[in-house]
């Protein structure tokens, strides 16, 4: 039993080290670890915790190893394995994060720090576009001929943008919002 | 003054764990979530130093809505507070995933949960977008030629390339490097 968590612990240690940028740039080498080399999750049940990740809050890695966790050693498992892939992400980004205050002084670490903002924009534009694709056109990829336009999610993004910029309205309320129009126009 | 610092955990507790419970989507979302309430409500952090921690976070290993709130809860009360935001933010997903996984199948194909997903799927574009619109007219203040070409130099690396972002980073902090070095040298040569 003390192995299993152990083992647990030390390949989501090692998925969360490994797991730069988020999103779906990772799924493979996830898929490497869970399904193929240990055998804890079937490709179905991968297939699915992907799925579920999405229609759950919180990010896939942790998802994935709370699931994985939980179906391998309960409560504690899931507990270990979240901890491990979260880890590394927590003593880098402080060890980061001090780095760049003790030397924003100097001009050329600040500009790092200025570059990874403006790379961050793009970044994030591009994991938007994903989802605007997603939610206008129902596929993620740029391919016309699998796109079909949904009018309702054009109107929701246009009214949610607006009521944002103008009023500053609440993030979470404007889920909530989208998700109430989802229920009634799906 | 203890009783202070108990009330700023229970508060980082209280807002990074509905943050993440409202994080549909992937980590960026927390982005805008983050700047509502620690930014525009507490006023406990200004929102260039989120936009900091947003980068570092994205440079970092591991999830990046976990590594933000470790950033925010360590600006605002050192590691205590960075453990506390931390849990906060994954107790949430250990919980319903817990859950889950007795009946996952019957969720997955609940016909209830996935229109209410994909009617949230607008709504957080419009909060990402938002928020894009916001730092993008911070870069432009900048005034710096390289940092306003980096951004959309990242956008068609990453999505229309899908060039791993570890290189697109690493890319980014040598060109940086190097034109504070190439600006300073030539700096030092008009100075002398």
């Amino acid at each position: 039993m003390n192995n299993i968590i152990l083992t647990l612990f030390i390949n989501f240690l090692k998925i969360g080290l490994f797991s730069i940028g988020g999103g779906y740039a990772i799924i493979p080498f996830i898929q490497e670890e869970v399904v193929n080399s240990h055998n804890w999750l079937s490709l179905q049940e991968y297939t699915d915790i992907i799925t579920i990740s999405q229609m759950t809050p919180g990010p896939l890695v942790v998802n994935t190893a709370s699931f994985v966790g939980i179906r391998i050693a309960g409560i504690l498992g899931a507990i270990t394995a979240t901890v491990g892939s979260i880890l590394s992400g927590f003593i880098i980004s402080i060890a980061l994060y001090n780095f760049f205050k003790k030397h924003k002084d100097i001009d050329s670490i600040s500009n790092i720090l200025k570059g990874l903002r403006s790379s961050s924009i793009g970044l994030i534009g591009s994991a938007a576009s994903t989802i605007i694709l997603l939610a206008f056109f129902g596929t993620p990829s740029l391919d016309i001929k699998e796109m079909s336009v949904n009018i309702t999610a054009i109107l929701v993004f246009i009214l949610a943008l607006f009521l944002l910029r103008k009023y500053k309205l609440n993030p979470i309320l404007i889920m909530i919002l989208s998700g109430i129009v989802g229920l009634f126009f799906y | 003054m203890h009783l202070n610092k108990l009330k700023v955990y229970f508060l980082l507790f209280r807002f990074s764990f509905s943050i993440s419970a409202f994080t549909f989507g992937g980590g960026y979302v927390v982005i805008p979530m983050m700047r509502k309430y620690f930014v525009d409500d507490l006023k406990m952090i200004s929102e260039q130093e989120l936009l900091d921690m947003a980068a570092i976070a994205q440079s970092t290993p591991g999830a990046i809505a976990v590594n933000i709130a470790v950033l925010v809860g360590y600006r605002i009360s050192g590691l205590k507070g960075a453990i506390v935001t931390c849990i906060g933010t994954i107790a949430p997903p250990i919980i319903i995933l817990s859950i889950i996984s007795f009946f996952y199948q019957s969720f997955r194909d609940n016909n209830i949960i996935s229109s209410i997903l994909k009617g949230m799927e607008a709504g957080v574009a419009a909060t990402i977008v938002d928020l894009l619109i916001d730092m993008w007219q911070g870069v432009l203040k900048e005034k710096n030629l390289l940092l306003t070409l980096m951004a959309p130099f990242a956008f068609l690396a990453n999505f229309i390339f899908n060039v791993n972002v570890l290189y697109i980073i690493i890319f980014c902090s040598v060109l940086c490097l190097a034109q504070t070095l190439i600006k300073n040298k030539l700096g030092g040569v008009e100075s002398e």
